[in-house]
């Protein structure tokens, strides 16, 4: 196996697991905030607007860390540096 | 399959390039200049208001409430800086529903110096607070020890700043790219509704996190 077709099966192999790994940990962590969020704004719902103002800025926050994990994945598909220096090679002879 | 606006060329000689970020952006502030100039030519506080003279008072008393409710106590010092970004990057991601028009933030270049600016902002408001000194010192808070880690963060936040919001538009223009090869008839229709949703809730967080990172530097210390 050499390595243009080492690199292609690892980056896509890579690309696949760095996005559904990357998801799994920010939608849990989502989930709770959402729900803590829901149960203060029923206890306390004069305080609506600033519950959900801190509500985004945490979600942002957390959404934060799946969007690093999607753009090393598009990254590894789009724009693969290795992939491109390889391919270069390969047209340079 | 383009991953940013950097990429397509408009003009070129020499060294000076001209690509679609650059063009799209000063399109972008000649029509929020000359728009805001003529709506305000003619400011009136009494008798018939014009609609866009309502709305424009709208945004800014929002911006200014929304600094205020951060805990900024003089939000009119604030206010040009942190309603400039918020409204550069809406009107930039609510555009996209304009054919042919690619999103400059959804480019690394342009988010990147949005959160230079964020993070010089930040120096420049704590040093005017608390002078170069108190600026300085509130790095060894809350103990000494944490100097690396306080400067750490400074660096991750700018980073994180650019990357959540390049991260965000382009992924939306690139899922719609996709869906044309796959699906063209319904579905990209939504997901270029989720874009724009998702474009004016990057704008708020953007200066959102701004105005909660100058807040925390120009905190005076309790007495």
């Amino acid at each position: 196996m050499d390595s243009m077709t080492l690199i292609a099966i690892v980056s896509i192999i890579v690309a696949g697991v760095t996005i559904a790994a990357g998801s799994i940990a920010p939608a849990l962590g989502e989930g709770r905030a959402v729900s803590t969020a829901l149960n203060s704004l029923a206890q306390q719902p004069d305080a609506a607007s600033t519950i959900t103002r801190t509500l985004f800025v945490g979600l942002a926050m957390i959404e934060s860390i799946a969007i690093y994990c999607l753009v090393i994945s598009m990254i590894l598909i789009f724009a693969n540096p290795f992939w491109n220096h390889v391919i270069a090679q390969t047209t340079g002879k | 399959m383009r991953l940013s606006p950097d990429e397509l060329v408009i003009w070129q000689r020499g060294f000076v390039v001209l690509n679609s970020t650059i063009v799209t952006t000063w399109a972008l502030m000649l029509v929020m200049t000359v728009g805001a100039r003529l709506i305000t030519r003619k400011l009136k506080t009494e008798g018939e208001i014009s609609r866009w003279q309502g709305f424009l008072e709208i945004v800014v008393t929002t911006i200014q409430q929304q600094i205020k409710e951060v805990g900024l106590l003089h939000p009119e010092k604030y206010l040009g800086f942190i309603g400039t970004l918020f409204l550069f990057i809406a009107v930039s991601n609510l555009c996209a529903i304009l054919p042919l028009y690619e999103p400059p933030t959804g480019s690394l270049s342009t988010t990147t110096a949005l959160a230079l600016s964020v993070f010089v902002a930040v120096s420049l408001f704590g040093i005017e607070e608390q002078g170069l000194g108190g600026y300085l010192k509130s790095y060894l808070k809350p103990t000494f020890v944490m100097l690396p880690f306080n400067i750490i963060s400074e660096f991750s936040r700018t980073f994180a700043l650019a990357i959540r919001l390049f991260g965000n538009i382009m992924s939306g223009t690139l899922i719609v790219g996709i869906l044309l090869t796959i699906a063209p008839l319904i579905f990209p229709i939504f997901m270029d509704l989720l874009g724009l949703l998702t474009g004016m809730v990057q704008a708020y967080i953007f200066s959102i996190l701004a105005t909660v990172y100058i807040a925390a530097a120009t905190r005076t210390r309790e007495a």
